[in-house]
């Protein structure tokens, strides 16, 4: 990695604009977004990690990252479910 | 044999909550075989510990590089120990306190046993990858056992709480991306001596894995999610959450800072989250002080009390390393009572506003009495835990010259005598008028003891702190 990268350059800005944006935005479905870009960010960065070996990628920051995805989608869903509840505050019930 | 047993703390818990969810309803009992199988596995544990030598399990047998280890050492014995009380207490008086509703109660006994697998998982973790996973997990299942107390009341602070969690878990991600770069290994026992020091990225690495644990802890300038989720939830599950989950991550600073990230901290650091600390002790008190209803005060006071735990790492000697720990568990035994107490006079009352206690203290003589026994332990008086941790904090401070401190542990003993003081002193306010209005049932024997027996133990805790100190040992690594 010499010079700038542009995915180095892409990740951090990711990670800038979604911690600039939950700092920012009052909105839980602008915050819940802004999450997810730090979190693409983050990935990004794993995916670069993993380049630095001469030999082949390194396996190890590429499984981080699948798990990462499956983590930040269920809790992405988990968000939605909870803002649309809240967005329905007459519906106490089952759903 | 000993190697299965923590494989066996993972999977049991885990396989009971899929268990319950499959099966469609709640059988409250199978969850009491749960947490008592699960007390005994830590006590085997503790016979193993004992020896000096930490038990570990190679899951799958792989080697180094892929392995993922789960390790049992003095420190994360205790704080299993410390879970597998509370979750016997805490599974025995949900009984009656979820017995009513078909619905939430099923939804209780899937969750908790999955937090309490995942508590486990993350105290056995020897990995940081592992335990970035285990975090989430432990989120994902608390936040909706917050939302069982209705969710009209409660969504708001569920919600905050999850945004807040996902933020502080993936700043600690980044940072563990970032050291993983420099070091090539996520393994704790391997980092020290493979992260490179000297260059920026290590202590940046560093930072954002303290910050990250920091919001998920809700230490002072990230405390804002707690108080309304934490008082907001069933007390069931406030106490567990008061007295485990945030106390979980509080767990993970002190193992980061003397293992994996030891060679990237400074004194600085060091001060300053001492600094973060006692701010925290002081501004939770005294918020404590100001609630109108009662589960705020408990649940402020939870703010308040995990900042003694981060007075460790200015010191960093023997007495406070052991103080902190010791008040990781004093605060975990006495927060549960405390919770338990409150949702023992929320029931009756049907509220919580502290005016609405005035004379209730003959119809919930038994759950007051554990209210204020907890209540030593939280300030810190003899003979309870809470008087022994801040006893080792004070000797530490005075030991490293650090007087300002003792300022702070004396200044949040007394703030926490005033807070619960003005809840006990409403209570035995004789009004008038005889306490007559009876909005909900008294509760049970079983919702009375277990909070009362969780508030002996907080009080019992500091006359057998010595077994418990000579397991934790010395900090890791030596210490200075």
């Amino acid at each position: 990695m010499s010079g700038i990268d542009p995915f180095a350059l892409a990740a951090a800005g990711l990670m800038a604009f979604g911690l600039y944006g939950f700092c920012v935005c009052r909105h839980p479905l602008r915050r819940l977004l802004a999450i997810n870009l730090v979190g693409n960010g983050v990935f990004l960065a794993l995916i670069l990690i993993a380049r630095r070996l001469p030999d082949g990628p390194d396996p190890v920051p590429h499984a981080m990252v699948l798990t990462g995805i499956v983590i930040a989608v269920s809790a992405t869903a988990f968000g939605l479910a909870l803002i649309r509840r809240q967005a329905r505050p007459e519906d106490d019930g089952n759903d | 044999m000993t190697e299965a047993l923590p494989v066996l703390l993972v999977f049991v818990p885990f396989l009971a909550g899929l268990g319950q969810f499959v099966l469609g309803r709640a059988v409250p009992w199978s969850q009491q075989f749960v947490s008592g199988f699960n007390l005994l596995l830590v006590l085997l544990l503790l016979r193993a510990v004992a020896g000096g030598e930490p038990v570990i399990a190679d899951l799958g047998g792989w080697g180094e590089p892929l392995a993922i280890h789960l390790q049992a050492d003095g420190l994360a014995t205790l704080m299993l120990l410390l879970t597998a009380v509370l979750a016997v207490a805490i599974s025995l008086y949900a009984i009656p306190a979820f017995g009513g509703h078909a619905r939430s109660a099923w939804q209780f006994w899937t969750l908790w046993p999955l937090l309490l697998g995942s508590l486990n998982a993350l105290f056995l973790s020897r990995d940081l990858f592992n335990i970035y996973v285990t975090l989430e997990l432990v989120t994902l299942a608390a936040i909706p056992l917050v939302l069982l107390a209705g969710p009209r009341k409660t969504v708001d602070a569920a919600l905050r709480y999850l945004l807040f969690a996902l933020l502080g878990s993936l700043i600690y991600l980044a940072g563990v991306a970032l050291l993983y770069a420099q070091a090539g290994t996520l393994d704790l026992a391997l980092l020290p001596a493979a992260t490179p020091t000297g260059s920026l990225a290590g202590p940046l690495a560093a930072a954002l894995i303290i910050t990250g644990i920091l919001i998920k802890g809700a230490i002072l300038p990230f405390h804002i999610w707690l108080p309304a989720a934490h008082g907001g939830a069933p007390a069931a599950v406030s106490a567990i959450l008061s007295a485990l989950v945030v106390k979980a991550a509080i767990y993970l600073l002190l193992r980061l800072w003397t293992g994996a990230l030891e060679p990237l901290v400074s004194i600085a650091a060091g001060q300053l989250l001492g600094l973060l600390g006692a701010s925290a002790v002081l501004f939770g008190s005294w918020q404590a002080f100001r609630q109108s209803r009662l589960k705020l005060v408990v649940a402020y006071s939870t703010v308040a009390q995990l900042g003694y735990m981060l007075l460790f790492f200015p010191m960093a000697v023997t007495a406070a390393w052991q103080g902190a720990v010791y008040h990781g568990l004093a605060h975990g035994v006495a927060k549960a009572a405390l919770f338990l107490a409150a949702g023992n006079l929320l029931y009756y009352l049907g509220q919580d506003r502290l005016e609405a206690l005035r004379g209730i203290d003959r119809p919930l003589a038994v759950s007051l009495l554990a209210f204020g026994l907890a209540g030593v332990s939280i300030m810190g008086l003899p003979p309870s835990g809470g008087f022994t941790a801040k006893w080792l904090l004070l000797t530490a401070s005075l030991q490293t010259g650090q007087w300002w401190w003792t300022a702070a542990l004396v200044a949040g003993g007394l703030l926490a005598a005033g807070y619960i003081f003005r809840v006990l002193r409403l209570a035995f306010l004789q009004s008038a008028e005889p306490a007559e209005r009876r909005d909900g049932p008294v509760p049970g024997r079983l919702m009375a003891w277990t909070a009362t027996a969780l508030a002996l133990l907080a009080i019992g805790l500091g006359l057998i702190s010595a077994p418990l100190l000579d397991l934790l040992g010395d900090i890791p690594g030596g210490g200075s």
